[in-house]
């Protein structure tokens, strides 16, 4: 047992001994194995709490109509009705607190992201109605002769 | 015969040593323990999936410019969880592919990669929407070294940020792109499936967000649910079957230019 042969050896379980009374103390006690086994779901349990924690910022439309009745009503019943409030003017996050008022674009960038014509065969985009933004009064903000909420031409 | 006699001190030593091993705390080794692993496979009763049917996607790109904002990945940096990819196959067989911004600001130039495009010689256009297919098994989780990255019950592939070292063998594993670094919290980020959202019984911010129904979520494990009836009765496609991920986001009217 004296041999300086074995030294090497006690050195080593000594380093694997302190790296496993470390990794007690490191290492959160909820860390384990998950639902889905230990090749998949091996991780920190209340990890999924923190995600389910995230800010929730669009409210969609339903949130807006308790106060912007008017807006919601004349857009519900447009061929717009399909758009989000929210697509248009930003997340609600906690409007009409914070932020006090939400964004609006009148840019024409908006508008064109759907009526930017674009000839396509089997894609819905080819359906609506589009219009070459080179050419369609050009400079003018679409707002000024479209209502963006309820654009109808009849 | 007389060097294997134990003197004192040798005994001493030796009972503190092997006392020492001894007392290791066991609890160490608990991870893997193949027992209570199987223990806690259960079966959950929810699995999400997700529907996406490239006939409505009209690549207004209000689905990306949602997603950066309510998973607060930094609009104006080129990273984004979710983007649309524009397809403009023509008669003599070539693809034009693209994605500017991740089709952030949608699609408003019938240029594709700033080259002009006839559209008499359009045979097929199209826009594919993509994001984390969420595979049933996920090879960006099989290589994490410090298992960092995982997969819930139900199905959701989520990156624990305060565990990630930022190795990036998690990016480079995944096939489909769907991985990145974020810029802020200097870890792996990718789709969540809104997690935050769904548990709240509210659909991602990108179904939401979508005017014409081109995305969609719901539980693949509930017959009833919409997303499943037709997952079930229509004819769908997978992106790169032959990887063995088992994706979970199922495309309605996918091509075969498309991977
Ligand atoms: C609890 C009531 C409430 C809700 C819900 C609400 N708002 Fe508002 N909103 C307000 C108030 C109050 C203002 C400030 C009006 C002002 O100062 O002129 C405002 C201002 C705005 C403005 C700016 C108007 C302007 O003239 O500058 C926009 C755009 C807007 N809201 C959009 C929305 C949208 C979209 C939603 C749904 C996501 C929404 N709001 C939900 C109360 C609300
Ligand atoms: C297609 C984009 C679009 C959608 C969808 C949209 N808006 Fe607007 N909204 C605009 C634009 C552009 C303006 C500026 C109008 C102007 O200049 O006259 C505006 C103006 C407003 C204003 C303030 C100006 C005013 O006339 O009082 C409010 C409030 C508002 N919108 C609420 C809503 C609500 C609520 C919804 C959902 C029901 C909605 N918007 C949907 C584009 C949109
Ligand atoms: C100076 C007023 C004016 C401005 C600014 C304007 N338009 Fe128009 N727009 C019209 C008129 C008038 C029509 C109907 C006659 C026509 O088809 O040209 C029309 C028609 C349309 C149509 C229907 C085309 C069809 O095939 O029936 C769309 C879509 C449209 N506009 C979108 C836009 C968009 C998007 C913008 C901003 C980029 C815009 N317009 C700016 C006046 C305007
Ligand atoms: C999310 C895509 C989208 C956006 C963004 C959008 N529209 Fe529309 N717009 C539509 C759809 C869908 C219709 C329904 C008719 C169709 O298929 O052409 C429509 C119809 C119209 C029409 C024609 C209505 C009619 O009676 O034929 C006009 C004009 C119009 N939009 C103007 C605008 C303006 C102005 C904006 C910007 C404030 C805008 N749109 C933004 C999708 C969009």
């Amino acid at each position: 047992m004296k041999s300086h042969v074995w030294r090497p050896l006690w050195v080593l379980l000594g380093v694997i001994a302190l790296a496993l009374v470390a990794r007690h103390f490191v290492v959160p006690s909820d860390f384990g194995v998950g639902e889905r086994g230990f090749m998949y779901g091996f991780h920190r349990k209340s990890n999924e709490d923190d995600w389910k924690a995230f800010k929730v910022k669009y409210l969609t439309k339903e949130y807006c109509k308790e106060c912007h009745e008017d807006k919601y009503e004349s857009n519900m019943a447009s061929k717009h009705n399909l758009i989000e409030c929210e697509n248009c003017h930003g997340p609600a996050i906690d409007h009409p607190d914070n932020p006090a008022k939400l964004v609006i674009d009148k840019s024409r960038a908006l508008c064109i992201r759907c009526h930017a014509k674009l000839p396509y065969p089997t894609s819905h985009r080819g359906e609506i109605k589009g219009i070459n933004p080179d050419e369609h009064n050009p400079g003018e903000e679409c707002s000024m002769c479209h209502d963006p909420h309820k654009p109808d031409m009849e | 015969m007389t060097n294997m006699k134990l003197t004192r001190r040798d005994f001493i030593m030796t009972a503190v040593k092997g006392a020492a091993v001894a007392a290791l705390p066991l609890s160490a080794f608990k991870i893997l323990s193949p027992s209570e692993a199987k223990a806690a496979i259960k079966e959950a009763n929810v699995r999400w999936g997700f529907l996406v049917d490239t006939h409505k996607c009209v690549g207004c790109g209000f689905c990306v410019k949602a997603c950066k904002n309510e998973n607060e990945v930094p609009y104006d940096v080129p990273v984004t969880r979710t983007w649309v990819e524009r397809y403009v196959v023509l008669k003599d067989g070539k693809t034009l592919i693209d994605t500017p911004h991740g089709g952030r600001e949608g699609f408003t130039e019938q240029k594709v990669q700033e080259k002009d495009v006839d559209p008499k010689n359009i045979a097929k256009a199209f826009f594919v929407p993509k994001l984390c297919n969420q595979c049933e098994n996920p090879p960006c989780v099989q290589v994490c070294p410090v298992g960092a990255t995982y997969q819930t019950g139900n199905g959701v592939v989520l990156v624990d940020r305060t565990w990630c070292i930022g190795c990036g063998y998690c990016i480079m594993a995944c096939p489909y792109g769907a991985r990145f670094f974020h810029p802020i919290h200097k870890v792996a980020e990718k789709c969540t499936f809104c997690y935050h959202r769904i548990t709240k019984g509210m659909k991602t911010a990108c179904v939401d967000a979508c005017p014409f129904g081109a995305r969609k979520i719901g539980n693949l494990k509930d017959p009833n649910d919409p997303v499943t009836k037709i997952v079930m009765t229509e004819r769908i496609g997978i992106l790169k079957d032959a990887f063995g991920t088992k994706p979970q986001v199922f495309y309605l009217g996918l091509d075969d230019n498309v991977r």
